[in-house]
């Protein structure tokens, strides 16, 4: 496979983010290739969560290059939506829209921005929602969910899109530890089917069993970038050395 | 009681205009108003700042100098007649639309910054994103300060008494005319504005009820 005739779904090249004086990202340099699953690992604060929310310009950078299946990320507009349509994301928080059904929540984007007839919308609806295995909540409002079954609702209503890549910026760091298992159960399934994926997250588990590539990441810059296996079994820097010492003890 | 029962026409004539002015100003102020708000949020400065201006003008001027602009002001502009009913309906919804306005625009941001993140993210144009999710979750939150902007502006509707507007301001000086008593006069028309704002506190109860939904 050449660089050239396929272009990376992710490409991140020399990007440099600042929030006031601090340097959040440095000169960060990734690529993720079409069907691949990249989990970023780091400390907090280390920007992972930064770098998967400039990826579809939820933060804007300062410099560099990002691009998006070839297409360079465009300024704020109708063009950037268009973009932001093929790429799903999925937040920490769920963000589910308080004041619509969970079946609601999976519909609109279909309806409103690919114009997707409403009747066609609600099938698809309920097929992803049979598919995250929340199909007999689709009638309720997202409040009366558990925090798994939103963030599974969230997932849905990102495939909803049919999007080229998804985007999880720490999807279940909010999640009761009995309910963190479901969600990672639907990412692994997606992981599985092929879908290209960037996850930022703290599940050891899941970058073990469901990562193509580990991207570690402290201070601001990519440290290490190497298979699961070789960065849990013998990563090169102390950094990581060090972060891998503090979580795998307990 | 006979102050009322003998002047029943004039009592009702005089709070129907007061509701004619009152509804079609609350319209065109509440639609007026969210606009500026959409305005007053969105990503274009210019924008913004025309939303601003907007405000600072209307909001800080006293509503009988807009009365006074509209009714003897504007025609000497030569652009277009109105009659001082329309200059009374206009003075009253520019006014009132600064007040929705700011009402409209604290209830947007009481939703969550991660509602209108989970719309882009999805695809949704600004347009969109307030339509569909920011707004109709706002205005949930603002049924009691918009409520009583509503009722300040059934009562500002007084103020066209000084512009020629026949309105429920006025029953005074009928009943004065024809020696009627001013004093009960005025207990009626007192207990009439009380009975027509009861209904909005009525329906602020109503939409406050069905639009609580859980966060």
């Amino acid at each position: 496979m050449t660089a050239a005739s396929t272009p990376p779904m992710i490409r991140v090249a020399g990007v440099d983010k600042f929030f006031g004086p601090l340097h959040v990202l440095k000169n960060v340099q990734l690529e993720v290739p079409k069907g691949q699953v990249v989990v970023v690992l780091g400390p907090s604060g280390s920007g992972k969560s930064t770098l998967c929310r400039t990826i579809n310009r939820l933060e804007p950078i300062d410099s560099g290059l990002i691009e998006v299946d070839g297409q360079p990320l465009p300024a704020e507009g109708k063009e950037l939506a268009r973009l932001r349509a093929d790429v799903g994301m999925v937040f920490q928080s769920f963000n589910l829209f308080a004041h619509k059904t969970i079946v609601e929540n999976v519909m609109l984007a279909p309806v409103k921005v690919r114009r997707t007839p409403a009747a066609e919308a609600r099938k698809t609806a309920m097929e992803l929602l049979e598919r995250v295995g929340i199909a007999n909540q689709a009638e309720k409002f997202p409040a009366q969910l558990s925090g798994g079954q939103q963030q599974r609702a969230a997932i849905a209503r990102a495939l909803a899109m049919k999007p080229k890549v998804m985007l999880f910026d720490e999807p279940t760091s909010a999640l009761d530890p009995e309910m963190v298992q479901e969600v990672l159960d639907v990412m692994t399934g997606l992981a599985k089917d092929g879908m290209t994926m960037l996850v930022v997250t703290h599940e050891m588990g899941f970058a073990r069993k469901a990562a193509d590539r580990v991207i570690f990441m402290s201070d601001g810059e990519v440290v290490e970038d190497s298979t699961p296996e070789e960065f849990f079994s013998a990563p090169k820097s102390n950094r990581a050395k060090d972060f891998l010492g503090k979580i795998l003890t307990h | 009681m006979s102050v009322l029962t003998n002047n029943l026409d004039l009592f009702l004539r005089a709070f129907g205009q007061t509701l004619q002015l009152f509804a079609v100003s609350a319209v065109l102020s509440l639609v007026l108003g969210t606009l500026l708000a959409a305005l007053r949020v969105s990503p274009v400065p210019v924008f913004r700042g025309i939303g601003t201006g907007y405000v600072t003008v209307l909001r800080n001027t006293p509503l009988t100098l807009v009365f006074v602009f509209f009714v003897f002001a504007y025609p000497l502009l030569e652009i277009l007649k109105i009659s001082e009913y329309t200059a009374a309906l206009v003075a009253l919804s520019l006014y009132t639309a600064a007040f929705v306005c700011e009402v409209v625009r604290s209830g947007i941001n009481t939703v969550p910054v991660g509602q209108a993140e989970a719309s882009r993210a999805l695809g949704l144009t600004f347009t969109q994103m307030l339509g569909n999710v920011v707004l109709p979750q706002a205005l949930r939150s603002v049924v009691p300060p918009m409520t009583s902007t509503m009722i300040a502006l059934l009562k500002n509707t007084t103020v066209a008494s000084g512009f020629a507007v026949f309105q429920a301001g006025n029953i005074r000086e009928a009943l004065a005319d024809q020696g009627d008593d001013v004093l009960f006069g005025l207990i009626w028309v007192a207990i009439g504005f009380i009975i027509l704002v009861l209904p909005l506190t009525y329906v602020q109860q109503v939409f406050e009820k069905r639009w609580s939904v859980a966060r």
